[in-house]
């Protein structure tokens, strides 16, 4: 008996040594952090003399003076109503048709997934040379067709859909997971629907479309919670402009804290974002036991 | 008489469909090669082909000289090497550190096993922009700040949620019988972990690195924040100053910038092309995308 509970005290010491690297990093980069930034989202900090105590002014200030605050949630909050549910919707029907028993599914599947890999600053440069209103490819393909194109990026207007538009270049990241999601149903629901003479259409709608809503929902979290964090494209092609058009939210905290030197009021910018983002997601939750179907739940 | 007939509508429907499908898949294949053709394309023209409107796509003279100009012009070898030494810093600590955290979740028995993995899964849904500006502080005060160490430390620190669910995930799918017959032969927890778990967990340990390389080599905000003398910049950070160097510095033509551009990309296509399974491994076993 005292042997083998002196055996499970061993692993258990075991265990916590294999812990050890991320129970440090947890309280160092995760958890201390995490309070210094209460904090600090209530000071008046400009990372040169010490942080001074000002209460929820940071808030006040935000909530009711801040106009680039409201416009930089407002700028952020279109991106993401409009990009996320195309991003699935488009996916999802791509994920679709690749999904018939195609010849050619790996070609298909690597082309699309190409633009997922290939992120940050190159595809931003890439896309400004695209969108470029006097030289670019977009522009020149439209004026084929008698169409003048827009200024794109330089166009207080069309910024932010262009913002969208590139975005839907990487809509192939998403693809995999539907298929990987279309693997999963068990195809005697397909043999047994044929049976009572169910055809494409309604196997679509009783069966496929049902069945990866858990995928759907989990993609819709993530998408979300991805377009509230865009930063690298538009701090390379736009700066936030033209005339703050483009001022996505983290490029706004950004440039409170590294710019602005305010890093405070950018403190308190990255919790405002935490709660939106959490908020979102517990509204989704709470709205999932509608629409997402688990298999072996009681509905 | 009739029966055959449906048959044969049928068959033509089937055939309408497969084309329609084929279509639609053919024309966003073409939308997504694009850009790519595009870049390609420009990146051979001469100053003077780069303004002609409409715009050609084969140029009329290749300008093989643009990739020697643009690739003394932008500081290609210094910042490669700053981006390799990160990436790889980062990857061997993402690598055992994460499959350590991983490993006790998985295969050995604690009482806070549960609440602490939860921990870690719950670390996921924080926002990075709320430890940013600490985190920041914290090595301005411990004097990093232009150096690579707060790229690369803190992976050695677990290695990140994600990969710690990926990696717990697939250990999940190893035999325990595995674990206790190396007990009963005397085998100690790190001789399992080390000798056992880690060869047979290869696959998701590639998929764990390859998502680590990515998301080093595309980091633009680290770099940008901790990185500011030009001898530290890594790949990403010197494209950008190269881009704003089209004004007044280095950067001649679009042509240039196209040639950089498609240089720092082109690792990550290349990788792909060989890589490909693990990344719909990754997507197979955690359900999520990067």
């Amino acid at each position: 008996m005292n042997s083998i509970s002196q055996l499970r005290r061993k692993e258990e010491l075991t265990a916590y040594l294999f812990l050890l690297p991320w129970i440090i990093g947890f309280v160092v980069f995760t958890a201390g952090p995490i309070i210094a930034s209460i904090y600090l989202s209530l000071t008046s900090y400009d990372l040169f003399s010490s942080p001074k105590f000002v209460g929820l002014s940071n808030f006040k200030e935000m909530f009711f003076k801040d106009k680039l605050f409201w416009h930089s949630l407002k700028v952020t909050t279109i991106y993401s109503v409009v990009s996320v549910p195309l991003h699935i919707a488009i996916g999802y029907t791509l994920a679709l048709l690749l999904n018939q028993r195609i010849k050619g599914l790996a070609w298909f599947r690597t082309i699309y997934y190409m633009p997922a890999v290939v992120s940050g600053v190159s595809v931003a440069i890439l896309f400004q040379w695209i969108f470029n209103p006097e030289l670019g490819l977009v522009n020149a393909i439209l004026s084929k067709f008698g169409i003048q194109g827009p200024r794109w990026f330089a166009s207080v207007q069309w910024a932010l859909p262009t913002f969208i538009i590139m975005s839907l270049w990487s809509v192939g990241g998403g693809i995999v997971i539907y298929l990987a999601g279309f693997q999963g149903i068990p195809t005697e629901l397909y043999e047994s629907a044929e049976l009572d003479g169910a055809g494409g259409l309604e196997k679509l709608r009783y069966i496929t479309i049902p069945l990866t809503t858990p995928v759907i929902f989990l993609q819709l979290i993530m998408g979300i919670i991805g377009s509230f964090q865009v930063f690298t494209q538009a701090y390379v092609i736009t700066a936030g402009g033209p005339a703050n058009a483009t001022l996505f939210y983290v490029l706004y905290l950004y440039q409170n804290g590294w710019q602005f030197f305010r890093m405070g009021y950018a403190s308190a910018l990255a919790w405002v974002l935490f709660a939106i983002i959490v908020t979102l997601t517990l509204v989704i939750f709470r709205t999932s036991g509608r629409w997402v179907y688990y298999a072996g739940m009681p509905r | 008489m009739k029966k055959v007939r449906w048959r044969e509508s049928k068959k033509i429907r089937s055939i309408l469909w497969n084309t329609i499908v084929y279509i639609i898949l053919c024309s966003f294949g073409v939308l997504v090669l694009l850009p790519f053709f595009w870049m390609i394309s420009s990146s051979f023209k001469t100053d003077a082909e780069i303004f002609v409107f409409p715009p050609k796509w084969i140029p009329s003279k290749i300008m093989w000289q643009n990739y020697p100009q643009a690739l003394t012009s932008f500081p290609f070898l210094r910042s490669l090497r700053n981006t390799l030494i990160i990436t790889i810093g980062v990857l061997i600590g993402q690598l055992l550190t994460a499959s350590m955290t991983a490993f006790a979740f998985a295969r050995l028995r604690f009482r806070l096993r549960e609440p602490l993995f939860i921990l870690v899964l719950s670390t996921m849904m924080i926002p990075y922009q709320v430890t940013l500006i600490p985190t920041y502080i914290l090595f301005k005060t411990l004097n990093w700040v232009d150096t690579f160490l707060p790229l690369i430390v803190p992976a050695y620190f677990g290695g990140g949620a994600f990969f710690i669910f990926l990696l717990r995930q697939f250990f999940m799918t190893i035999p325990i019988e595995l674990d206790d017959a190396a007990k009963i032969d005397g085998c100690t927890t790190w001789r399992i972990y080390w000798n056992i778990i880690l060869p047979l967990a290869k696959p998701a340990l590639a998929t764990v690195a390859i998502f680590s390389f990515y998301g080093s080599w595309n980091d633009f905000l680290g770099p940008l924040i901790y990185l500011n003398s030009p001898e530290k910049h890594t790949l990403s950070i010197a494209l950008q100053y190269y881009r704003l160097g089209m004004t007044f510095g280095p950067t001649r033509t679009w042509a240039h910038l196209m040639v950089a551009s498609l240089v720092v990309m082109l690792p990550c296509i290349i990788l792909f092309f060989f890589t490909q399974r693990y990344f719909i491994q990754g997507v197979v076993i955690t359900g999520l995308k990067e």
